[in-house]
């Protein structure tokens, strides 16, 4: 955060008053926190290959022999690392095996798909940080949203319009309720919300498999822990024809987004959570509730992750099952930490992390490795942003000026 | 000064009147809607001895209602205890918890065996499923333990568990391979798995000591990141050789003459080294941390850098040591999941365990003694939960599921006892 703002930092020095244009530019640009998000996002990609060369067969058998003939094995190298990246660019982005365009642009819209429960819950998250709130139970909130959005979804029949609005508010609701009780909890006792927040997911995994063990909760005349799938009515539309996987809850997000910056940025509300955030204490001086301001960040929180609920169950899910968070709880801390918690940021990162993940099935098919090196790709690039030193240490970048003059 | 005293001593009889009143509602709870619903005919049979014993203590045979209401009517007698001992400012010392605990514990098995006579409540069989439930549970949090006490945050407690699991089981397998020999793998997987903890551990601190950044974060994508390593490895590496990847367990070590001791014996003596080992780390840590010059200063480190800087305490060295070594004995907890339990290796197969390990942490108030204590309820929860499904109760099984989680937001949340965490703890140091 603090590299942001380099661009205020005056300096009296008569040597930097000489220096050109283009090199205040330059010198701007590699200060910048974008660069180091770019390398961070370059290198993760690159250790993932590395990875991924490491476990092939056809590799390790040129390196066999690697003395006697070397090209061999640089050949092999060259030929899984171009597999690998060929796959994740025609699984996330633009496919150019496919025929027709509208297979071609399949993929991304795939991508866009992915993205939007983790642009939902990654806002959330984005809110709480800004509040000073680590809320890992984006898990459980999802979860819990998607329960009773679910629950509306397939119990009732009506008509169009109302359902899909009440089915989104059930998961809305489902969410604030999970984000409300570690935001009072902290508020009152000041327990901590990591660890309430941590138990709230396991608590809503087994709330939902109880649920799901419900006559209530099951497709009628089966045992099995699957619930009936949704009306019809209740799910979003989708945004470009049934040949395709996108739906409105994508416009939703973006809508949330352009919401979220306004509630930080523009709003009484914005400012309050974003000065407690900063310094409770001075924040508590100034006359704000503090205690208010955890249980109202929380509940947001929580709201916006049950919306990630609703791209789900109400998005791209059958049916609710236990499993109707899958990853996407602890993939948007990584969205959000990538954003750097600004609604934009987080769209960006969450359009990433949704293309990674969109790749998976192509990277298997294609290249016949594990979904799971996306996995390893994404919580390298966290790593690595969250120390730009280490970033910049990498590639012998100069340390960036005001770092020196803050701390000085 | 006199407003000063008052306000004092209001908190005084308020924390203290808060065990008595959660006692009562409990017992009441077990009374009216466990003991009394129970049919007046009904029996419940208790099973002590398994076929192995060679002293067998024989069953027994109770009737169900009567045994459940004395039993609840003696938790009720505790909890007006502890509220007589409240009002007159009186200590009840530690034997009341626990004798509370094993009361309502044994309605609620007289309540499930009640009428069931096809089956009986294995006590023996219980009590080792605990122990064994509540391995990794010890050993992730005194991994906890260790870090948090040094000031540094280990959310990564799972990923270590996953990490140890994976390397020794790996290990093992290679080293079976190529000597034959199974017990050796079984024995090399289990010094392996402190170094994939310990390898965590050291990324946990480069970032939390050297880059300052938030130890949350860090430990949430380490968590992440060995997932993703993990999975990657199962699908590829173990997936082509087969062999890295065998079930082989570590052999039952019976002590003699400990072992022979009725319920005791085969419950603590007669299981394998990983589970010798976690008595010996437990003794040592708690004498270490509370009684030797290493625990104060890591101690210190952990409130006070400042003022352990001042005396000449490495803080920095400290905790990265510390976290080190944390790694190490959860990797070591890891071992568990494959060579103790005899499995190969699965994905994601530490199952949240780690995260619970965190729990009993917390509601171990940062001491390995109490780590050890809440790790074995918690354990307890998960073995009866087991038994349950097997005998069939109108408990949810899920609802025992919950019980660590819940019993740690209430811990969290002052409702039960008070936690509080090492004061410096996430928070980095610099000169």
């Amino acid at each position: 955060m603090s590299t942001e703002t380099s661009t205020e930092v005056t300096t009296d020095d008569s040597v930097q008053q000489e220096q050109s244009v283009v090199s205040a530019v330059l010198r701007s640009i590699i200060d910048s926190s974008w660069l180091v998000v770019l390398i961070a996002i370059v290198a993760s990609l690159l250790l993932g290959g590395v990875l991924v060369v490491l476990a092939n067969d056809s590799v390790a058998e040129a390196f066999g022999y690697f003395f006697s003939r070397p090209s061999d094995t640089f050949h092999a190298i060259g030929q899984v690392l171009g597999d690998t990246y060929a796959a994740m660019f025609k699984g996330a982005i633009y496919n150019t095996d496919a025929h027709t365009f509208g297979d071609a642009i399949k993929p991304i819209t795939q991508s866009a798909t992915m993205a939007t429960p983790l642009i939902f819950a990654g806002l959330g998250l984005g809110v709480g940080f800004r509040a000073g709130l680590f809320n890992i139970g984006a898990q459980g909130q999802i979860i819990i949203g998607a329960t009773v959005g679910a629950f509306v979804g397939f119990t009732w029949d009506l008509p169009v319009g109302l359902h899909l609005v009440l089915a989104v508010l059930g998961t809305v609701l489902g969410g604030a309720l999970w984000g409300f009780i570690p935001g009072v909890l902290k508020a009152a006792t000041g327990a901590h919300e990591v660890i309430v927040t941590i138990m709230l997911n396991y608590v809503a995994l087994n709330l939902v498999s109880f649920l799901l063990s419900k006559d209530a909760f099951q497709v009628e005349g089966s045992d099995n822990p699957l619930a009936p799938a949704v009306g019809a009515n209740a799910m979003y539309p989708k945004l470009l024809g049934n040949g395709y996987a996108l739906h409105w809850g994508f416009v939703v997000a973006l809508l949330a987004a352009v919401a979220v910056w306004w509630l930080m940025e523009r709003s009484t509300w914005g400012l309050q959570f974003r000065a407690v955030g900063a310094n409770a204490r001075a924040a508590r001086t100034a006359g704000m509730s503090v205690g208010m301001s955890y249980v109202l960040v929380l509940v947001i929180a929580g709201a916006l992750a049950g919306l990630a609920g609703s791209a789900q169950v109400l998005g791209t899910q059958p049916a609710l099952s236990s499993n109707v968070a899958a990853s996407f709880g602890f993939d948007a801390i990584t969205v959000a930490l990538l954003g750097r918690s600004r609604p934009l940021g987080i769209v960006l990162a969450a359009l990433l992390f949704g293309a990674l993940k969109a790749s998976g099935p192509a990277l298997q098919v294609q290249a016949h490795l594990p979904i799971d090196v996306v996995l390893v790709v994404q919580s390298l690039i966290v790593l690595f942003i969250a120390a730009p030193p280490l970033v910049r240490a990498l590639v012998r970048l100069p340390k960036p000026r005001q770092v020196k003059e803050v701390t000085a | 000064m006199s407003v000063i005293t008052a306000q004092q001593n209001v908190t005084v009889i308020r924390t203290s009147f808060r065990a008595p009143i959660i006692y009562a509602v409990i017992a009441l709870a077990v009374l009216l809607g466990l003991a009394l619903p129970i049919s007046a005919h009904a029996s419940t049979t208790f099973t002590f001895a398994r076929p192995t014993d060679l002293v067998t203590v024989p069953s027994w045979t109770a009737p169900s209602r009567t045994l459940a209401i004395v039993l609840s009517l003696v938790a009720l007698a505790l909890a007006a205890a502890s509220a007589w001992a409240a009002a007159t400012t009186r200590k009840l010392g530690a034997w009341v918890p626990i004798v509370f605990g094993v009361a309502v514990v044994a309605v609620l098995l007289t309540w499930a065996g009640a009428g069931k006579t096809a089956t009986s409540m294995q006590i023996t069989g219980l009590l080792t499923a605990a122990l064994v439930a509540s391995i990794p549970l010890v050993f992730g949090a005194l991994s906890g333990t260790i870090c948090e006490r040094s000031g540094i945050i280990n959310i990564a407690i799972e990923g270590q568990l996953l990490g140890g699991a994976f390397l020794a089981a790996v290990v093992a397998g290679a080293v079976a391979n190529s000597t034959g020999s199974r017990s050796l793998g079984a024995y090399l997987g289990l010094v392996a798995a402190p170094v994939a903890g310990a390898l965590i551990g050291a990324v946990l601190s480069l970032f939390a000591v050297r880059y300052w950044v938030d130890q949350i974060i860090v430990g949430v994508v380490l968590n992440v990141l060995v997932v993703g390593l993990t999975n990657f490895l199962f699908g590829t590496l173990l997936k082509d050789k087969t062999y890295l990847n065998q079930a082989i367990g570590l052999p039952e070590l019976p002590i003699p003459i400990l072992g022979e001791i009725p319920i005791i014996g085969p419950v603590l003596f007669r299981q394998n080294a990983l589970v010798y080992l976690m008595y010996v780390v437990v003794i040592v840590l708690q004498v270490m941390l509370f009684r030797s010059r290493w625990g104060l200063r890591v101690r210190a480190v952990g409130e006070h850098p400042r003022a352990a800087d001042t005396v000449g305490i490495k803080v920095n060295r400290t905790r990265v040591r510390n976290t080190i070594l944390g790694g190490a004995i959860a990797g070591l907890g890891g071992a568990f999941f494959t060579v103790a339990a005899g499995l190969a290796f699965g994905k994601e197969m530490s199952a949240g365990k780690g995260f619970i390990a965190l729990a009993a942490m917390i509601l171990g108030r940062w001491s390995p003694k109490g780590a050890l204590a809440a790790a074995v309820l918690f354990g307890f929860a998960d073995a009866l939960r087991e038994q349950f499904g097997i005998v069939g109760t109108a408990i949810p099984s899920q609802f025992l599921a919950m019980f660590p989680y819940i019993a740690t937001i209430f811990a969290v949340a002052g409702l039960v006892g008070h936690s509080r965490p090492p004061a410096a703890e996430g928070k980095p140091y610099a000169k």
